[in-house]
């Protein structure tokens, strides 16, 4: 369990976290979500005592994780970029951490094994491509078995099967009644992981909120409708909350009323429907509209939005 | 997916278990054990350079360089040069965690950080004096056989002689300590690497651009001369008394660790 309350951090004048107050229950994989620059990898250096908040605090498991006597075995975490030491094979890598713990040498090689390093375990780790640079991160994480896992972009670099494997793992930790904490931006990823969800934008708390509710909640649950007369029965098409516009050229998207509703209004005023189709939103819709004003980097042009 | 995460025995975070930590890091990279190997070269190969050239160029032109003759330090002059390679290394085994990011991980696993710099220094120093030692005593024991060709040599029983000898190895140590903790209080290889052979070597010459009264006071206290007083058989009479010049060194690199640890304690990693 992680527990957040009035989390701030300013680099100067700049804001970089503003107010969080959440927090992450045990047992479910609990998504952290926001466009880059939203926070928070800030927000999961606080976490491990990295960073020191400004103000706010924030404890794992009822303490600042600093104040931890077996700190590996409270949390496991796979940070931003690489944590490692380019110089170092990956297995006197990951001993030097474990040893800090006493944690013994059977457990390296069980996490090396657990993801598929065993190979180039005694290679430089410099020399690692990003997938075998997060795989390494991960091993770090697993290290002390802990408790909580935060993992910071752990997708990042991954190949599919990779991808599959995290997937996985982040549920299998999470049924163990593990606490489990994933950031990433992007959404297609935790649509498929997480069951609950933390959004953030410019530093502010967004949503806290079950990804099915997060979905549901999203304005743009809207139906399209295309019929042989649409100015007729956009007409008919009224009541409180129903707004109708016109997309497409030929195409109509109605909110406020159900398929149903629509069906029935058309078919009393014998207007013919060639399509009506409930458009629910993907969780990437939904990020859209609430973080549209939280976006910090916008770019110019529309290419190369993703980094 | 088969992880299997059983129970863990109790994983405490202690000293004695950094201290185990630090050594795998130091022993696990290629650079440390390079520069250590070089530093030892070093101070081996000019123990047999320096004296050759002197016995095969005896007697010197210049009667002062008779009169002058210190066959302890023209054995140790490899010294000089291992001073920098220990002390380079001592900057990079802290600021090559910075550069990597690997102090995130580092201080992810020792959220408390001050055992991570103890265990550092104390990793370090031993392995470095436990190194450096025996080369400085075979140094000397090789450049005294060469010398005594011509009889210019000294042994161990003279005055001063063994001090001079550990001397220099507490003072390359010390140099490297010094190098450590100015890399963990600027985080950042050339900063460090720049302020330590400042401190060194150019404090000196700006020292001597002042008026030769003030030089005669200031000049002693230099972390260079401080330092190295214990180094020599003679020293010059304006100079400090062997150890506390030693000493004073020594409280130059508390200072310097002591800022280095209470900055790590404060600022973000």
């Amino acid at each position: 369990m992680i527990e957040a309350r009035g989390l701030t951090k300013k680099y100067g004048e700049k804001v970089a976290v503003d107010d969080l107050s959440f927090s992450v229950q045990p047992g479910v994989v609990t998504g952290f979500l926001g466009p880059n620059g939203a926070g928070k990898s800030t927000t999961m250096r606080m976490i491990l005592g990295l960073d020191a908040p400004t103000s706010g605090t924030v404890t794992v498991n009822g303490k600042p994780y600093r104040d931890h006597v077996a700190p590996l075995h409270e949390v496991g975490a796979l940070l931003e970029a690489r944590s490692i030491h380019s110089g170092r094979s990956a297995f006197n890598h990951l001993l030097s951490l474990a040893q800090t713990s006493g944690i013994p040498r059977s457990r390296v090689d069980e996490v090396i094994d657990a993801v598929g390093l065993r190979d180039v375990a005694k290679r430089r780790a410099g020399g690692f491509s990003l997938g075998m640079g997060q795989r390494l991160g991960i091993a770090t994480a697993l290290l002390g078995d802990p408790r909580t896992v935060i993992l910071d972009e752990p997708v990042n670099g991954l190949d599919p099967e990779g991808i599959r494997w995290i997937r996985s793992m982040l549920k299998g930790l999470a049924g163990e009644g593990r606490t489990v904490f994933v950031s990433s931006h992007l959404m297609s990823e935790m649509a498929l992981t997480a069951e609950h969800l933390i959004v953030v934008g410019k530093g502010k708390l967004i949503a806290d909120t079950s990804m099915d509710a997060f979905i549901a909640g999203a304005s743009r649950n809207v139906v399209r409708v295309r019929s042989v007369d649409n100015s007729a029965l956009s007409a008919l098409l009224t009541g409180p909350d129903v707004t109708v516009r016109t997309v497409d050229a030929d195409a109509l998207e109605v909110s406020g009323l159900t398929t149903d509703q629509i069906g029935m209004t058309a078919g009393r005023a014998g207007i013919t429907l060639l399509e009506l189709a409930a458009q629910q939103a993907s969780l990437e819709e939904a990020f859209m509209d609430m973080t549209h004003d939280s976006v910090e980097f916008r770019p110019t042009t529309s290419t190369g939005a993703q980094r | 997916m088969t992880t299997t995460l059983e129970a863990p025995t109790t994983q405490r975070v202690t000293q004695a278990r950094v201290l185990r930590s630090e050594w795998t890091k130091l022993r696990s990279l290629r650079s440390t054990v390079w520069s250590l190997l070089a530093a030892l070269i070093l101070i081996i190969g000019l123990s047999i350079l320096v004296p050759a050239v002197r016995v095969a160029h005896w007697p010197p032109p210049d009667p002062n360089d008779v009169r002058n003759f210190d066959p302890v330090g023209i054995s140790l002059g490899g010294t000089f040069l291992a001073q920098m390679a220990i002390g380079v290394l001592g900057v990079l085994l802290m600021t090559g965690e910075y550069a990597t990011g690997m102090i995130r991980a580092t201080f992810a696993a020792v959220p408390r950080r001050l055992p991570v710099l103890w265990a550092k220094l104390g990793v370090f120093g031993a392995t470095s004096l436990v190194l450096v030692t025996p080369a400085v005593l075979a140094g000397f024991f090789i450049g005294q056989s060469i010398l005594a060709s011509k009889n210019l040599d000294t042994t161990f029983g003279k005055p001063d002689v063994a001090r001079a000898v550990f001397g220099s190895a507490l003072y390359v140590v010390a140099v490297g300590l010094l190098g450590m903790g100015l890399g963990a209080l600027l985080r950042n290889t050339a900063a460090a690497i720049s302020t330590l052979f400042g401190a060194l070597f150019v404090l000196p010459l700006i020292v001597r651009l002042l008026p030769s009264d003030w030089q005669n006071h200031v000049s002693r206290y230099l972390p260079l001369n401080a330092g190295s007083a214990v180094t020599n058989v003679h020293n010059d009479a304006g100079s400090m008394a062997p150890w506390s010049g030693f000493g004073l060194f020594c409280v130059y690199i508390a200072v310097v660790v002591g800022l280095a640890a209470w900055k790590l304690r404060r600022q973000d990693a």
